[in-house]
């Protein structure tokens, strides 16, 4: 028998949640029938799998259980035997893929493209995301972007009722659409990241586990999708950037910049698996911003310590990145990785091509880097200026006690 | 599935076109209404006099009020409607960024809620 069945259902919750949810919204076409019905199956599970034990396949077992419920569910009602009929006809047994648009078959990537669906708001599709695809409650959803949990029920509320009543195709997208709903898909996980990541040194352990989720998600649909070399290129720079997360903070929980962190720290195999990953992507001779981020991001990892750092390699990279997107915050990084490689009297003139187009104004890194440069240069009056400026826009803990120490040793070299 | 596709433009930018150039939009609309025509999906539209023309109605304690201009003064109005019956909003999108005004102004999609 079984030891622990809580442990092994809890298991098969993380590994099967979105395929038994993903099926089940296929073949009901109704979301909240099929979330419901698939957290029975859960809870059965619990019962049954103590009882008789876990079946061989679980995840079938779970699909099959759920989809049963769900069909009990219809027919009690009226409208819901109409349904079983249409539903007949529209959905033919699995495997005659009569509905495939793009030859691809999974069920769960049907439901990230509906989840990330451009018609839907942004935070729309997070909160769907991390409820459809993650499995976390409502709860955790409403915790980790800190809001009320009746503003985030609200909110997937008001989401599934647009996907089904806007008529939001539940399918994989279409080979002209393919590249832009890709990327809107991949936009999420990025951002997940890195909200999560920005609060690796936050008091918040929830909103670091964002971070988790999203390696998840980019693992799923890197599996899903592995001839698109984006897809690879964003998992490999979340593998590459996450490798760093142990040094990121000091016992303290203060944040620790790259060039005085402890790289014995750095974990060494998730570096090994992102460039690994870069490699397959960048094989394939078309690149695009993930891959140019994994790809700086490695350069970082490839570096035994901070003076070793190859920056002219780095700089050349966020001046390819900036081709790709343009974006102050990269021409930020484009500056210090200048800076680095050609001193931070180049650096500081890019900066203050950012600053004088009255761009970032807002953004403590702006200001940050800016003092940075100024204390390196030995200006310690206008180093401390900037770092105060930096300190009013900055919000995270860690971020601030690290401008205050370095403002205090700019004030105290005047 | 019924979606109402409305055209949301700033009606000063039209009255500023020269008559070449409002000759050349009105060719637009009628390949527009051709293609779709054509594509089987067009189930109406028309377009609609400027908002100087509209009047508001309300009825309030039984009696109708009526007011000169349109229900809210925003700096883009409604200035016409196509009606079309498409597979899903994929193809409500699609066919919407092809009206010319898309490029103007912008195309409310709007499921029609069957009754």
């Amino acid at each position: 028998m079984t030891p622990d069945v809580e442990a092994v259902v809890a298991s098969a919750f993380r590994d099967e949640w979105a395929r038994v949810l993903a099926a089940l919204i296929r073949t009901t076409g109704d979301w909240d029938l099929a979330e419901e019905c698939a957290q029975e199956a859960f809870a059965q599970a619990l019962v049954k799998w103590r009882r008789s034990g876990v079946p061989r396949k679980p995840g079938a077992w779970l699909t099959t259980t759920a989809r049963n419920r769900a069909v009990d569910g219809l027919r009690r009602t009226r409208t819901g035997v109409s349904k079983l009929e249409e539903l007949a006809l529209l959905f033919p047994p699995e495997g005659t893929g009569a509905f495939e648009d793009s030859g691809i078959t999974d069920d769960r990537l049907r439901l990230i493209f509906t989840c990330c669906h451009p018609a839907l708001s942004f935070e729309a599709r997070v909160a769907l995301t991390l409820r459809a695809l993650s499995g976390l409650t409502t709860g955790e959803i409403a915790r980790a972007f800190l809001v009320p949990e009746a503003t985030m029920a609200q909110r997937l509320v008001r989401a599934k009722r647009k996907i089904r009543n806007a008529h939001i195709p539940y399918r994989v997208p279409p080979g002209h659409l393919l590249p832009e709903r890709t990327s809107a898909i991949l936009f999420v996980v990025y951002l997940l990241f890195n909200e999560g990541y920005s609060a690796t040194a936050g008091d918040d352990l929830i909103r670091v586990g964002l971070s988790e989720e999203a390696i998840r998600l980019a693992r799923l649909i890197a599996e899903l999708m592995p001839d698109e070399p984006e897809v690879l290129g964003l998992l490999a720079l979340l593998l590459l950037t996450d490798a760093r997360r142990l040094a990121r903070v000091d016992t303290r929980g203060d944040l620790v910049p790259l060039e005085e962190q402890d790289r014995s720290l750095w974990d060494q195999d998730q570096i090994a698996e992102g460039r690994r990953l870069l490699e397959a992507a960048l094989r394939r001779r078309q690149p695009g911003p993930y891959q140019v981020q994994a790809a700086i991001s490695a350069c970082h990892d490839a570096a035994g310590d901070a003076a070793s750092t190859d920056w002219v390699e780095i700089a050349a990279l966020y001046g390819e990145l900036l081709k790709m997107v343009r974006s102050p915050v990269i021409e930020l990084n484009h500056a210090v990785a200048v800076s680095m490689a050609q001193g931070p009297e180049k650096g500081l003139r890019a900066i203050d091509v950012i600053v004088a187009r009255g761009e970032l104004e807002g953004h403590h890194l702006l200001h940050a880097t800016r003092a940075d440069l100024l204390r390196r240069l030995g200006r310690n009056d206008e180093a401390a200026a900037s770092y105060c400026r930096a300190l009013l826009s900055a919000t995270n803990g860690p971020e601030r006690r690290y401008l205050a120490r370095r403002l205090a040793e700019a004030t105290s070299a005047r | 599935m019924k979606y109402m596709l409305m055209i949301c433009t700033d009606e000063s930018g039209l009255e500023a076109l020269s008559p070449e150039e409002g000759a050349a939009v009105l060719a637009e609309y009628g390949a527009f209404w051709e293609e779709m025509t054509g594509r089987g999906v067009l189930v109406g539209g028309e377009r609609l006099r400027p908002t100087s023309d509209a009047t508001s109605v309300r009825v309030r304690e039984g009696e109708t009020l009526t007011f000169d201009g349109p229900f809210a003064e925003t700096k883009e109005q409604v200035g016409g409607y196509y009606l079309v019956d498409c597979k899903d909003l994929d193809e409500a999108i699609e066919i919407a960024a092809k009206i010319p005004g898309a490029r103007l102004g912008t195309i409310e999609v709007r499921p029609i809620w069957p009754m």
